[in-house]
């Protein structure tokens, strides 16, 4: 092999990623005393928690009445059962806390006559237990992932978080079934460097760009999760992917569910508002999940509007102007961008649209990451946080405005835990030079790929068989030519072809090393939802309809070695994390 | 009268030419600044035939279709293609703009892409912005309160709007790369990204620490260099006034 220069840092704890988790756990190492070093592919303010617009969920009770057992009832039944409810305790419990002091870093939420925090109603989200709505979701207008992402930077600034930036994070560095670090390319002059830690912490977001038409980032590879099944680990519940109701039609801009929180509607080719018919309760704020699904039967059976009927109307024409103008800016200056549509004049275009992974990184509500040997396992000085883990809260379908807090509960969950694992200056382990080299042979190896198949083409490819085989609505049929198919765009890795072989940003090298990464994950999505014979939340099934509560409250384990994957499960937990609150046995799922 | 003379080795040279093969009807000229930092060669401008009728409406879809379907070389930072995340920020037919929002049905003629200007070249379109960060973190962005009880800061609607038109800035530098003040005292001007930022803690009500930011920005460099050109506002592609915010310093200062 060729040989590269390493540079070589040691730190007690390292940061994968810089969104909203990331930069979270950051500022909780770097106020623990831990040198930490958060590395990022991009500049932090660029992560695609930018892009997150409705809110953030906390029962704060500034609406009105709330409690935090009423925000995990909701998460568990918007969950389908699949979340584990000690880690979904925690969360909801957690969470005032945690924007509270979003709030005192600096953020802007919007505020009430009072001069509270603002919350507006979002989908999923009830008073005493599914009863009626409730105002839990705390918003920056509809910019709030914006606001919370360039808050919680300049909270990294103020602790003086060492950062590395635009380093692309090649692979974790494993001993003995431990992780001891991680090996990055600077894209800024092309070294290699490699960082020792005593925990690494994956904080590197979802992996929406399997799929054609997304509401997610073109750096939404999910490099971490490729890391961690490259070092031989599984990830879980991949199959339960959220198709986000309203993205706008043709370009997939998403547009925030804070809009149906505010009053807006859909409709279908007939005028009609479908959604009372499906979520007679809840109507356009069910969960994702079922207005997802209830959009794609509308299509299906002919109600669509356009000359292909495929795609149907959200309206916010009939609000006030002022309360667009305060609450909803950035949707309305999207729907003028992208679909040319005046929001006060006219209705939006929209489509449902792949936007969150609820599956990742397997970990327990500390975000230890979990591996199965016999039963469940951590993995020595290993974390994962945000949409890259699966702790599981979100289990079969997320609801909306529960991912940011996600973010920065789990965020700080990690950096607690971390500070209780490590103490600063602890001595670093030798590295074994065949693991540096085993990852520095594929990444010279993809350099110099001479074939004949361009990595756009062989992405397009895995794309177009996930948009068409691994969608709304599943079968065994779709799914099992879809086993097939994905393996197609893995095998043309044969014979690649990388034009740039410089080192300094090699962007064609770069998006070919996320190709790899992302191929990995579109194969075990397809293999797990394959392997998973019910329906249940995001995964709809039209072979098997029913949730299979007896064969499938389980979490799908799937470990990937090149295009072979092997499928195991492990159980829901089904007890809580305290006595605070009694465990939610499973009941049918209405809205 | 005074002579400048730019290096040799920043002239930019004619490129190569990518003719179009699919046989479309409907072409359009690119042209796109090249730079290599790892060939010893001068910048170049490529020229790319693009066709039209299979590309979608933003800028930025067309460098995908360049980099997807002709040329994988050419190196340009993108991520959220909607406009929040900053990224493509770069200079088209003369203007600093958002790859992703901006139309090319809005651009005359060939489209003319180059990296922002002013800025250190890294590679093709993709600008160093290292000082601007280090001038970001100077005016320390963060809430300075001494508050630390666990209930919220009470913040009234009417002092909560105050920023409006500033928190929604995306650091995207458009407008302090366009700025002619910024470009010839870049490294001690702060420019009008990073006067945006530092207005939008000063008036923020929760911030007990206003005097003190406004006596470290009042300086010759660092503030007075604005001299209302308002190109900075001009160019911002989320609708911001960054000439105003830095005004109000200005009268917050003169006002004191």
């Amino acid at each position: 092999m060729s040989s590269y220069k390493i540079i070589d840092h040691e730190y007690d704890v390292v940061v994968l990623g810089a969104g909203g988790s990331g930069l979270r756990a950051a500022v909780g190492l770097s106020e623990a005393g831990l040198k930490t070093a958060c590395v990022s592919k991009v500049f932090p303010t660029r992560s695609h928690t930018s892009a997150a617009q409705g809110g953030i969920s906390a029962a704060l009770g500034n609406m009105g009445e709330d409690d935090w057992r009423w925000h995990m009832y909701d998460t568990v039944k918007g969950a389908d059962w699949l979340g584990d409810q000690d880690s979904i305790e925690y969360l909801c419990k957690e969470a005032p806390a945690a924007v509270l002091e979003l709030e005192k870093y600096g953020v802007p939420f919007s505020r009430t006559e009072e001069g509270k925090i603002y919350q507006r109603p979002f989908g999923g989200m009830t008073k005493n237990y599914g009863n009626e709505t409730v105002q839990r979701t705390c918003a920056a207008a509809d910019r709030t992932g914006h606001a919370i992402l360039h808050t919680l930077y300049g909270q990294a600034l103020k602790h003086n978080t060492e950062f590395f930036i635009e380093y692309f994070a090649l692979d974790l560095i494993m001993k003995d079934g431990a992780c001891k670090g991680i090996i990055a390319w600077n894209l800024n002059d092309g070294t290699i460097h490699r960082f020792r830690s005593h925990t690494t912490i994956i904080a590197t977001g979802g992996y929406g760009k399997v799929y054609y038409s997304a509401t997610s980032a073109h750096t939404c590879t999910g490099d971490g999760n490729a890391m961690a099944l490259r070092a031989g680990l599984p990830l879980q519940d991949m199959e339960f992917v959220q198709f986000h109701p309203t993205g706008i039609y043709g370009h997939g801009t998403l547009i925030s569910e804070g809009v149906r929180g505010e009053g807006g509607y859909l409709v279908n080719s007939k005028g009609e508002r479908f959604m009372e018919r499906y979520a007679p309760k809840a109507k356009d704020l069910a969960s994702r999940d079922v207005v997802s699904r209830s959009i794609a039967v509308e299509i299906n059976e002919g109600r669509g509007i356009g000359k292909e009927q495929d795609h149907v109307h959200l309206h916010i024409d009939h609000l006030d102007p002022k309360v667009i103008d305060e609450r909803l800016p950035g949707i309305s200056e999207a729907s003028k961008l992208f679909a040319n549509v005046d929001v006060t004049k006219e209705p939006i275009p929209v489509v449902p649209t792949v936007h969150y992974n609820m599956g990742g990184i397997p970990t327990n509500y500390k975000a230890e990451v979990l591996t199965l040997n016999g039963s469940e396992k951590t993995v020595p000085g290993l974390m994962a946080i945000g949409e890259a883990a699966c702790v599981s809260v979100h289990g079969a379908n997320r609801l909306g405005s529960n991912s940011l807090i996600d973010l920065v509960v789990f965020g700080r969950a990690a950096a607690k835990r971390a500070a209780e694992l490590v103490k600063p200056g602890m001595k670093h382990d030798e590295i074994d030079k065949n693991e540096t080299d085993r990852c520095l042979d594929r990444f010279d190896k993809l350099r110099n790929s001479e074939g004949s198949n361009p990595t756009s083409e062989l992405r397009l490819s895995m794309q177009k068989t996930m948009q068409s085989k691994c969608a709304v609505f599943r079968t065994e049929k779709t799914l099992k030519e879809g086993v097939d198919e994905i393996r197609r765009p893995y095998d043309g890795m044969d014979s690649l072809s990388v034009k740039d072989k410089s080192l300094i940003f090699n962007t064609d090298l770069v998006e070919t090393l996320e190709f790899d990464n992302l191929i990995r994950q579109a194969i075990t999505t397809m293999d797990s939802a394959y392997h998973r014979k019910e329906s249940r939340g995001a995964h709809a099934r039209e072979d098997f309809p029913k949730r299979d509560d007896e064969n499938y409250m389980q979490h799908t384990l799937s470990w990937c070695n090149g295009s072979k994957t092997k499928i195991n499960y492990r159980p829901v937990h089904r007890s809580t994390l305290t006595n605070d609150v009694q465990y939610f046995p499973p009941q049918e799922r209405v809205y | 009268m005074v002579q400048l003379n730019l290096p040799a080795n920043s002239k930019v040279e004619k490129g190569q030419y990518y003719k179009d093969k699919t046989g479309s009807k409907n072409i359009r000229k690119i042209n796109i600044y090249r730079w290599d930092p790892s060939k010893n060669e001068n910048p170049r401008l490529d020229t790319y035939e693009v066709d039209m009728n299979n590309c979608s409406s933003k800028v930025l879809d067309v460098l995908n279709k360049i980099k997807n379907e002709i040329d994988p070389s050419i190196a340009y930072r993108r991520s959220c293609a909607h406009g929040v995340c900053g990224s493509c920020a770069m200079n088209m037919n003369g203007k600093n703009g958002l790859a992703c929002t901006k139309s090319h049905s809005e651009l005359d003629g060939d489209i003319d892409i180059y990296p922002l200007p002013h800025l250190k070249v890294l590679k093709d379109l993709i600008g160093d912005l290292s000082t601007l960060y280090k001038q970001y973190e100077s005016v320390e962005p963060w809430l300075k309160t001494s508050k630390v009880n666990d209930k919220e800061n009470i913040q009234s609607k009417n002092d909560r709007a105050k920023l409006d038109g500033l928190y929604e800035c995306i650091m995207c530098a458009c407008c302090s790369t366009s700025c002619p003040s910024y470009w010839w005292n870049g490294e001690k001007y702060l420019g009008p990204a990073v006067l945006l930022q530092a207005y939008r803690w000063i008036i923020d009500s929760r911030d007990e620490d206003r005097k003190e930011r406004l006596k470290k920005v009042a300086d010759e460099l660092k503030l007075y260099r604005c001299h209302t050109i308002l190109n900075c506002t001009n160019a911002c592609p989320k609708g911001l006034n960054p000439a105003k915010a830095i005004a109000e310093i200005k009268k917050m200062l003169a006002t004191a």
